[in-house]
């Protein structure tokens, strides 16, 4: 399978073979994650990370992942100190990071902003997330979650819960799962519900998902749940976000009616939306989940930009 | 044989086969009537052996393929007919390209084609009859394509 130079931009670009190839690689990648043991494979290798929106794991986990496997990373976290103030287009931005080095990687608050980067850069993008577009290496590290802990995707009943509508994660994530042929039910407010369209590319993979908003009751089958932020910063208004904040908190409470070896995932940074108490229970990943970043990006970064194989 | 109730025209274009109800629309795209001080006859819900169509004569005027792309959008079926000297000099049917590049505005207000980066609107295909399209940028999808054609 040949990744070099391939550009990560929706998790849709790829197949289901091919994502399962970056899994694989990645479980390879744990031990050097972790620092465990140590490589030089991308020795040399830059990579411009462009930020132009604020991000705390894919930013330090795109880093922590380049460094780890010997390479190098320049860029910014803040565009307020780039030419961007000045009214660069993001085009031309992206002409001069090409310019400097060997990979791109970009968050931007516009959707397809990623794809429009590809367009202008010789060297291979990774979206990062665009606006409420894509996040395909969140959705490749929510899957290497599953597999690593589930043993497989297919199988498992899965409750994506929370903001379905505007939340950038889970309707790349519906897709991927749905690929895998997982058991899907939607829990969210009826004004916050998954898109339509998203609802019909999980039935072109012959998936009929189920959809509530009555998480006591859907949480009793849950083998995965998978909790979302409701993000003020997507909301149209604020008396939209107000009347629906808060509807769902998952605490020790709730996990009562749950299977002992339920899973609880959520992307971070988390709110309200999952009660501290819940941290210290079996069923709390989402610390790990985050750290999947690293190895996961690891192995895509290094497939990309063509290291020796581990 | 019953009569069309508008007459044939010698020189312009005869869009046939529109899908009924969609005549206006394509009087819209071609930016009638700011466009031509010519005649142009529309004839809606007429009955034809494939069921009812709209038709749309415009006289003295030959369709750009930019504006026939641009109704392939929305009448997947139409065909294009250019009479010259009241005969019939070239007919085809509109075919929708796999991608539209310029012709749509994505409806989705922070898109990065809806902002000052130099890069044209472009739309895949997702369906093509009837006409479903998607964003190449942002991957959304409009409802209303008629209303988003530039």
């Amino acid at each position: 399978m040949d990744f070099k130079n391939r550009d990560v931009i929706s998790i849709k670009d790829f197949s289901k073979g091919e994502i399962n190839y970056i899994l694989n690689y990645a479980k390879k990648m744990v031990p050097y994650a972790k620092g465990e043991k140590r490589t030089n494979i991308l020795q040399d290798r830059i990579l411009s990370s462009l930020f132009f929106e604020p991000s705390t794991r894919t930013r330090l986990s795109f880093e922590s992942a380049m460094n780890r496997l010997g390479g190098r990373v320049i860029g910014f976290a803040d565009p307020s100190a780039t030419s961007q103030k000045k009214g660069e287009s993001l085009a031309d931005s992206i002409r001069m990071a090409d310019s400097y080095s060997d990979a791109i990687v970009i968050r931007h608050p516009q959707e397809g902003a990623a794809r429009l980067s590809a367009e202008f850069a010789e060297a291979p993008v990774l979206n990062a997330g665009d606006g409420a577009g894509q996040h395909p290496t969140q959705c490749l590290l929510d899957l290497f979650t599953i597999v690593t802990e589930r043993k497989k995707i297919k199988g498992n009943q899965i409750l994506l819960l929370g903001d379905l509508k505007y939340g950038r994660t889970v309707h790349s994530l519906a897709y991927a799962l749905s690929l895998f042929g997982a058991d899907l039910t939607f829990v969210s407010p009826e004004s916050l519900k998954m898109p339509k369209e998203v609802i019909n590319e999980c039935r072109e993979f012959g998936v009929e998902p189920n959809s509530t908003s009555n998480l006591e009751k859907a949480i009793r089958e849950a083998d995965v749940l998978y909790v979302t932020r409701i993000q003020k910063e997507r909301f149209p208004d604020a008396e939209e976000y107000n009347r629906v904040v808060g509807t769902y908190k998952v605490d020790n409470d709730l996990l009562e009616q749950a299977k002992e070896n339920l899973i609880i995932m959520h992307p971070l940074p988390r709110v309200i939306e999952i009660d501290p108490e819940v941290d210290n229970t079996p069923h709390a990943l989402y610390f790990k989940q985050a750290f999947n970043g690293v190895p996961v990006r690891m192995a895509l970064l290094s497939l990309i930009l063509g290291g020796k194989p581990l | 044989m019953k009569k069309l109730k508008i007459t044939p025209i010698k020189n312009g274009t005869v869009i046939d086969h529109i899908t009924p109800g969609v005549a206006v629309k394509v009087l819209h795209i071609l930016k009638i009537p700011e466009s031509t001080s010519s005649v142009v006859s529309v004839a809606m819900n007429v009955q034809s052996r494939m069921g009812k169509k709209d038709i749309v004569k415009v006289e003295n005027r030959e369709l750009d393929p930019k504006e026939v792309d641009k109704i392939s959008l929305i009448a997947p079926k139409a065909t294009i007919n250019i009479i010259r000297n009241f005969e019939v000099a070239e007919k085809h049917k509109v075919q929708l390209p796999d991608e539209v590049i310029g012709i749509v505005k994505c409806s989705n207000p922070t898109c990065i084609s809806n902002s000052k980066e130099p890069v044209q609107s472009r739309f895949l295909i997702v369906d093509k009859d009837p006409p479903r399209i998607k964003c190449y940028y942002c991957e959304r999808e409009p409802e209303d394509i008629a209303e988003r054609i530039t």
